[in-house]
This record gives C-alpha cells, structure tokens and sequence, in this order.
C-alpha cells in the first residue's frame, strides 16, 4: 500500500470550500478476515493526499496466516439468541399481530438500535419479533465490536480521552459496529435521562465510565440504577453531591432526582420541603481536587452527613443517600414517571391510559425492573403501526455510516453532530435533549453537512473522475437508493427524485457537460436522499 | 443543574469547540459570484448588487445561477419598513443572581446571608434609582447606560407562588403564562399575529436552535449558529445545484401525515427559505470596536443585519455563559456578566453610531433570581424573583417595583417580587411593537403596565 506523503495540496477554485484537501482515490486491495479462519482479498478506495504514480503498488501483499477464529469484518446482525433452536414467535395478547417482515424489522433496528446494516433487516425479520426482540434485549456476554477501527483525519487510531470530541466519536464508533445495539442505544438514552455533561466534570474518563455504567445497568433494576448514578463521579460533579454537606445543604441534585429523574414536575408528587429534605440525606460525599487529577477519590465521610431525622414525602427517619433514592423509586407517582418516560423514546405519542397501566403493573410486578417494561414497549403494536420520529443527529448519522459500510475516520463529526444539536458528553442542561425540537434551520443545515460529509467516499467527483455519459434517469436514481444501502423511500419522495434527475439531463446541452453533469446529478440525489425525511425519520 | 457548556471557558476543550466552529462557518461562507446578465430583481428597479450594497455597505453577493428564486428576499426587504421596531431578548440562562447583580451592600442581612458571596461596599458603582443598592463591578457597562438614562431595572421580578424548576419556570417565561405544555412562546404568538407567511427572518435566534419563546404555530422562524454567513454546502455546481434546491423546497412542501413528518417538511422548506435570504450576507464591519468574543460577535453581526435591512421583528440571543451557579459563584458570574454587559455596550453604541438606536429594545431576563442565603459550596441555590433589564435609547430608564429588602422573605426564604413579567411582556407589546397584549398574554387585562419606552 502506497504510503500517503505530507505534500502541500494544490488549491482547486472549483470546490475550495471542501473541509478537507482533494484528493485522488483508487482501488487497492486488502486481505481480510473471510470468517472461516482464513483470510481473503478485499477491494477498498484508498485516498491519496498526493497523485499517486503510475504503477504503485495497491495491495493486497503477502497473505498473513491463518487465524484460529477470525472476526467477520462487517458489523453483523445482532447475536441471535445461543441454541440452535429459533424462539417461537408467540406473542402475548397485547403484542403488534401484524407481520413481521423487513419493514417492521427495520423499524425495530431503528428505534432499538442504529438502523440495519446492508442485508440485516432481511436476517433480523426471519428470526420473527419475539427473537427479534430478545435477540436486542437478552445479549449475552460481552459486546463485540466488528469493522475497522476508529481513527481520526490522518488516520491515526483514537482513544476516547486523548482529545477534544474523541469521546464523541469514540462513542460513535460503538454505535456504528457494537453487536449489542440495544445497550448502546439504552445508554445514549440514560445519558439523556440522567443527563451529565462534561462541562462541569472535570476529566472525561469520568464521562465514559458513567456511560459505561449505563451498559452495565440498562437492563436491570431501576433502583440499582438510580444508586449508582447519584454516588457516580461525574454526577457527583455534574449536580454538587461531592459539595453537599451537613449543615449548609446544596440542593442541586436533591431537586433533579425527584423533578427528572424519577418523579416528574407538575406531578404534585413533590413538595420544595421535600426537596430540601432529601438534600439533607444525600450530604457527606465528597472528594479531593488538584489540577492534575481534578476531583478524585470520591468518598462519603460519615462526619459531613446529617444524620438527623429527614421527612420525605410524609416519612420520618435517619435517611441516607440510599434512603433517598429508594424513597423515590417507592414514590406511588414514580412507575407511572418511569415507563411513559422509557415509552417517549420509542414510540412519540403517550401511551394510552390501559397501555400504561399494563406497563406499570409489569414494572411494578417484576421488582421495577426495565429489561421487561422495555421488551413489552418494543413488542407493542404503537410501536409499528404508530407515526415515525425524528432521529436525534447521532442517531441518523450513526445509521447513515452503517448503511455506507463507512467506519469512523473523521473529526468532522464533532463539529457537525454539535451543530446539529447533540455532542455527546455535553447535552445542553440536566434535562437533556429536547426531543421535541431536534429541527430548525440550524440544525437542519448541520444535518445537511453531515450528509455531505458523509458521502464523501462515495461521491463522484464531478470534474476529476469519468463518469457515465448515457445514465438515464431511472438509472441514476437507482443508482443513488442502492448507494444508501437500499432504504425504503416514500413513493412521493422518488418522484420528486425521478423529477429532479429528468430535469437534470435536460440541462445537458453541450457534449461535455454529458459525464459531469450526470455525476453533479448523482450527487444531489444522493444529498436529497440524505435529508429526506426517509433518513432522518425513524 | 449546572450550566451547559458555553460556561466552560476555562478548558482548552472550549477553546478547540469554538475553534471547530468557527472552521465551520468558514466552510460554509459562499464564494461570491455574479452571473453576467443576471436579470433585476422585480420592481426595486435595482440590480440585487447595487440595492444590497447600497443599503448599508455590505457586500451581500448571489451565487452562480439567476434560477433562484428572488421572491421570498425581495418580499421581506420590501416589508421592513426603515422604522420597524426590533425586540432583541437575551437570556440569562439558569438563574442569574439577582443579589450580585444589583446588590443591597449596605443591608446588614445581606452581609449575614451572604459571608462569602456579598460584595464590598463601594466595589462597584451605586444604583442611583435606590441607593441601597449597588452594580456589580461587571455590570460596569450596564451601569454606564443606566447613567445614560437607557435602562429600565425590575430589581424583583417574577411571579406569585414562583416555581423553582428551571424548566417550569423558563417555560412560564417563554410562553407569558403560568401554565405547562403550551407550544408557543409568546413573541411566537405575536409573530403568528402580525408576521409574514414568507420571512423567516422575522423571528430570529442566534444560538444555533431556536428560542421557544419565538415557536410560532404557522409563521416561519429562523435560527442560526453563526452570524458569518449560512448556505448548504454540497458537491453539486450549478445548474444542477439550483434544481436540487428546487427539488429539497418541493420536499419540503409535500403534505405531512404525522407530526414529525410535518416538522422534516417545515425544516426543509424553512432550511431553504433562510438560504436564499442570507444568501451572501456573512462579511460585514462595525463602525465601533467590539469585545473579542463569540457573544459580542453576534451582536456586531446582529447591528449590521439590522443597518442592512434584514426584516427581523423580533430576536433571541443567550447570555454567554451559564448562571445556574450552585458552586464556586463569584469567579463565573463575574467573567459571565461582564461579557455580557460589554457586549452589549458595544452594540448600543453601533447601533447610535449608525443612526439605527430608536428601533431597537433589548429585553433581558432569567428563568428565577437565587436564594437569597448562600449554600456551603460557595455558590447559591435556586431562589424566586429575580432581576430584568430593557435597554435602549427608547427606554424610559426607570426602575419598575422596588427593592423589596431582605428582612422579609418568602416562605420558603425567597426574594418577593414586586413586578410580574406578564406586566413587562404587556408594556412591551403594547408601548414598543404597537399591539394589543390582549390577544397575546392570558389574563393580560389584570397586569399593571409599567411604563417602559419613553413618551
């Protein structure tokens, strides 16, 4: 493989606008893993900073030898459920009865998950959707990660704390190749429910292991949940726990763990009394600072708790932190909070009074535990036959760069995913994305930057490659939906494409505009394709 | 809570963001080129380069092709009459200490409440409306306009039974009524009153998303992040470029058969409204210099929209910064409010020097003030009334409600207001933008209008 050289790029007028250099792609060839142990040849473009010369060597090399268990290379279907034997697809009463077929599927992977890579959707429908759905919330073992690597611009690998925005990324990569998309898809959802950011938290090692205690903990018992987060170290930060002491309380988390994390606002679940009373149970946490470390060793030290008698919602004890939390969990206004909260990120209208008192009665049924209110939400007939939602941005683009096959190898995301609303680690306040207002002009711009940069390996390039002199509209249009990954577009929307690439070719006046102008067509369908409502909606 | 991240100014972290971002509007700024031949546009009897460089200096260039449609521009230049009155809102995000801001120095329970937090005596300026009361240093800038007669102070603002959630409180701002779950602000409700079906511009954020006080029900809005300029970049050239414009407006316009489809729809064709209208707009100079910061930079850039003709009605902006200051209070609140009140200086002052002063007001709030007792970090916990400002050269310049004192505080030991915001939202909508508050604000009819512009 030829090596890239730190050449200054010529300036090209046409497109001086491009973020990053020009640059001249070809084919190389690289061994990888063929799944069975062995290795075989894989065609890739490779981007040249610098013309290549004729003749340079483009791969694949010597074949490295044969592995014991080689990992498949591209992200594949979630684990089906161990055993050779399928799950039966019987479902309860209250379950979507309709088919499930490749558009349900995809409805679930999006919602669930990160969207289908190419082909999975079809593989996801046939295990039927109770193994479907198992499949997402029963995974076992560790995930795995399949697929290149994420590296930054110049291609060097990436650590999630090695600078600014590679947590993002970091992040994004898990969503893109993770075989677990649920747990992915359940911590972005926590970090936006419990939402901490890293403004005011003073290493991001502390905002990845709260996302990792969010892997760790999405399925299970909410109150073990809760107890982790109120004593985590970046929440500690976030809300001033480690500065709440006995004697001169901070309310600061006393306040959000009932008004947004367990009880609701305007619930009249809650008293200011309350409030300042549970602040009182929480004191005696702290930890150590220095600038090299910043806020460390996070402990409770009995001596800054007040040990006295604390009321909270009308009962009187010695309450702790631990108190705290289970007081609000026990809270009778507390499994109705939960599930139409866990339900708002799945399915956009509330439930239905009967819907919701079926969840709260599997919630409450089960030791208030998420794994099952979550399986009955995502077997639920609202679910599927309900309207779409808007994707949040790291939604769409991680699911826009699974439908490419394209891995994490730009900083751009950073920038753009904050432009159109969601740099993860930093959600705007503790109340986390307003998902009701991910699009306005701002934003929806963001997001057309984010398709244009995301098609960046798969764009022609109008003026320095040769393309098709003869491609119909039919063809090209076509040609731009197999591109995405094959998604399902709106009748409505492929005629406005057929019209545009009709409108396009009668443009064509001059022999040579015939190639250039079919290749500046193809781009614009693949951008409008980008920002139709097919991609963005899930 | 704690504040967002524009607060965070003292990690390197920041730095690199806003860094990221200014790249970011720099890949968007358009190439400036205009096409020979390219036709006038209808009845200005002005080719669009002399009637926009004209009209305040500005270089305001047209991509490539003469297909894009001039109608929506031309139509809101023609309705912003020279004499429209603007509403500028800035928000204090979190809660703004009211207590630091104007502060009661000499209030021997102030010093009692407040060991770590109260200010010197004689630190800053005196509030010359109550002598009791004193400008944080910071506020420097504020107080200079207030001395100029261009500030109208509420030392006391908010609402009977005051909520102490963020969200609920702001939100009772945002809409101009104490209820939950609407979906219009009230500057929205406005827009929809009065404004345009075809200018988004009308009302307009700068944060990069969009106000909800501005949430209109059927009258477009805008946002932007970056006042440098806003178009969508793509890899396709004219000619082909304008049809995929058309083809993304057509989208955009396609009936919608479920909330969020109708909100891709509305983006789009908004999206798409705003890139024609700014088309070329991002290079502008300020006759006055400006603090060296993104907060200041957009209000610069906001002045020179306002010089150019933009039809904006009405504008929010955030405060820089975050005030939800649990801990650690002084060292922010000081950076943050100075930032804010230098900026706003500067822009008062752009706006005399370019003879534009009288058209524009600038509201500024927060969702609550703190408690008046400060907790054990250093910091405060959330309080109930608070402080507001209108400024401007309109501005009466005079306090509205009093001071109300420390020894007598609400039951959960929180500051008394002694004005409502529905009252300052009525005054502004009937005395400043000329319309009936009536129609705008639930229950305005029982709300004392304080007297806000001057006669």
């Amino acid at each position: 493989m030829a090596i890239p050289q730190e050449k200054p790029v010529a300036a090209r007028p046409k497109q001086s606008r491009r973020k990053r250099p020009r640059a001249w792609k070809d084919k190389h060839f690289r061994w990888v893993p063929d799944g069975q142990g062995d290795w075989k040849i894989e065609g890739y473009f490779f981007r040249h900073k610098h013309k290549p010369k004729k003749g340079h060597s483009r791969g694949p090399g010597p074949k490295p030898a044969r592995q014991a268990a080689a990992a498949p290379t591209a992200a594949p279907p979630p684990a089906a459920p161990s055993g050779p034997a399928p799950i039966p697809d019987v479902r309860p009463p209250s379950a979507y009865q309709g088919s499930f077929g490749t558009a349900q599927a995809v409805r679930l992977l999006e919602r669930a998950g990160f969207g289908p890579v190419p082909g999975q959707a079809e593989q996801f429908a046939s295990l039927g959707l109770i193994g479907a759905v198992q499949s997402l919330t029963r995974p076992s073992g560790p995930a795995q990660l399949h697929g290149p690597a994420p590296r930054d611009d110049d291609g060097n690998p990436l650590a999630p704390s090695d600078a600014w925005g590679h947590d993002h990324l970091w992040w994004l990569d898990r969503m893109i190749r993770t075989n677990q998309p649920l747990v992915e898809r359940m911590a972005l959802i926590l970090h936006d429910w419990f939402a901490t950011s890293n403004g005011n938290v003073s290493k991001t090692q502390q905002m990845i292991d709260q996302s990792n205690l969010f892997r760790s903990r999405c399925f299970g018992s909410f109150l073990d949940l809760f107890k982790a987060v109120t004593v985590d170290p970046a929440m500690l930060q976030w809300l001033n726990g480690n500065e709440n002491r006995k004697g001169s309380p901070n309310e600061n988390y006393g306040r959000e763990m009932m008004e947004l994390f367990s009880l609701g606002a305007d619930r009249d679940a809650y008293t200011e009394d309350d409030i300042r009373e549970a602040a009182r149970a929480l004191t005696g946490w702290r930890s150590d600072w220095s600038s090299e470390l910043g806020a460390h060793n996070f402990r409770f030290e009995l001596k800054r708790h007040d040990t006295g008698n604390k009321t909270v919602f009308g009962q009187t004890g010695a309450w702790g932190w631990e108190d705290a939390c289970r007081l609000c969990v026990e809270h009778p206004l507390h499994p109705s909070f939960f599930v139409e909260k866990l339900w708002s990120y799945f399915v956009p209208a509330p439930p239905s009074d009967e819907v919701r008192d079926e969840l709260i009665a599997t919630y409450v049924g089960s030791g208030r535990q998420i794994r099952p209110v979550l399986e009955s939400i995502l077997i639920s007939p609202e679910l599927f036959e309900g309207p779409p939602m808007v994707k949040p941005p790291v939604v769409q683009l991680a699911s826009m760069l699974r439908a490419l096959g394209r891995p994490i190898d730009t900083e751009a995301w950073i920038y753009i995913c904050d432009a159109a609303g969601q740099q993860l680690f930093w959600p705007p306040n503790v109340s986390g994305w307003d998902d009701t207002r991910w699009l306005d002009t701002s934003t929806m711009r963001a997001r057309w930057l984010m398709v244009t940069y995301a098609l960046e390996e798969i764009a022609p390039d109008t003026w320095n490659e040769a393309y098709s002199t003869t491609e119909t509209p039919e063809e090209a249009v076509a040609k731009a939906i197999a591109s995405w990954g094959s998604p399902a577009l709106r009748d409505e929307h492929r005629a406005e494409l057929l019209a545009l690439a009709a409108r396009s070719e009668n443009l064509i006046v001059a022999s040579w505009q015939k190639g250039p102008y079919r290749a500046m067509r193809q781009n614009a369908l693949l951008q409008l394709i980008g920002v139709s409502p097919d991609l963005i909606l899930q | 809570m704690s504040p967002g991240p524009q607060n965070h100014s003292c990690c390197s972290g920041y730095t690199r963001s806003q860094l990221l971002r200014s790249a970011a509007a720099e890949a968007g700024k358009g190439l400036p080129a205009i096409e020979p031949g390219m036709p006038e546009p209808a009845g200005t009897g002005l080719s669009r380069r002399k009637f926009l460089s004209r009209s305040a200096g500005l270089a305001l260039a047209v991509y490539g092709a003469s297909k894009i449609p001039l109608s929506a521009f031309e139509t809101g230049i023609a309705q912003a009459a020279p004499t429209d009155k603007i509403l500028i809102s800035i928000f204090f995000d979190g809660g703004i200490d009211s207590l630091n801001v104007l502060a009661p120095v000499n209030d021997a329970r102030y010093q009692q409440l407040r060991p770590n937090l109260k200010l010197a005596p004689g630190a800053g300026t005196a509030f010359s409306e109550d002598p009791s009361l004193q400008w944080h240093p910071a506020a420097a800038a504020l107080a200079t306009l207030h001395g100029e007669g261009k500030v109208s102070a509420f030392p006391a603002i908010g609402y009977d039974h005051p909520d102490q959630s963020h969200f609920t409180s702001r939100h009772y701002y945002e809409i101009g009524e104490l209820q939950v779950g609407h979906r219009t602000g009230w500057l929205g409700r406005y827009l929809d009153a009065v404004g345009d079906n075809e200018n988004p511009l009308q009302g307009l954020s700068l944060d990069g998303s969009l106000s909800p006080m501005i949430a209109t029900a059927e009258k477009p809005v805008a946002a932007i992040d970056s006042v440098d300029g806003y178009d969508l970049w793509s890899r396709v050239d004219n000619p082909i470029q304008s049809e995929m414009f058309r083809s993304f407006a057509n989208l955009g316009a396609l009936p919608a058969d479920s909330p969020a489809m109708s909100q891709v729809r509305r983006a789009a064709s908004q999206t798409d409204k705003l890139r024609q209208d700014l088309d070329g707009v991002g290079d502008f100079s300020s006759p006055v210099a400006y603090p060296d910061n993104r907060f200041a930079h957009k209000l610069a850039g906001l002045a020179a929209y306002i010089a150019f003709g933009l039809p904006m009605r009405v504008v929010t902006i955030r405060a820089p910064g975050g005030y939800d200051t649990h801990a650690d209070q002084a060292g922010d609140l000081e950076d943050n409010l100075r930032e804010t009140c230098e900026g706003i200086l500067a822009f008062q002052r752009d706006l005399e020097a370019r003879g534009l002063a009288d058209r524009v007001m600038i509201e500024m709030w927060s969702e609550f003030g703190r408690r008046p007792e400060e907790n054990g970090s250093l910091g405060t916990d959330h309080g109930a009334a608070g402080c507001a400002f209108v400024i401007g050269s309109q501005a009466k310049g005079q306090m509205v409600g009093e001071f109300p004192g420390l020894t007598k505080l609400d039951p959960q030991n929180n500051l008394q207001a002694t004005s409502d915001f529905r009252g300052m939202y009525c005054s502004l909508l009937e005395q400043w933008l000329g319309f009936d508050a009536e129609a705008i604000i639930p229950g305005a009819s029982g709300f004392a209008r304080p007297v806000l512009v001057k006669p």
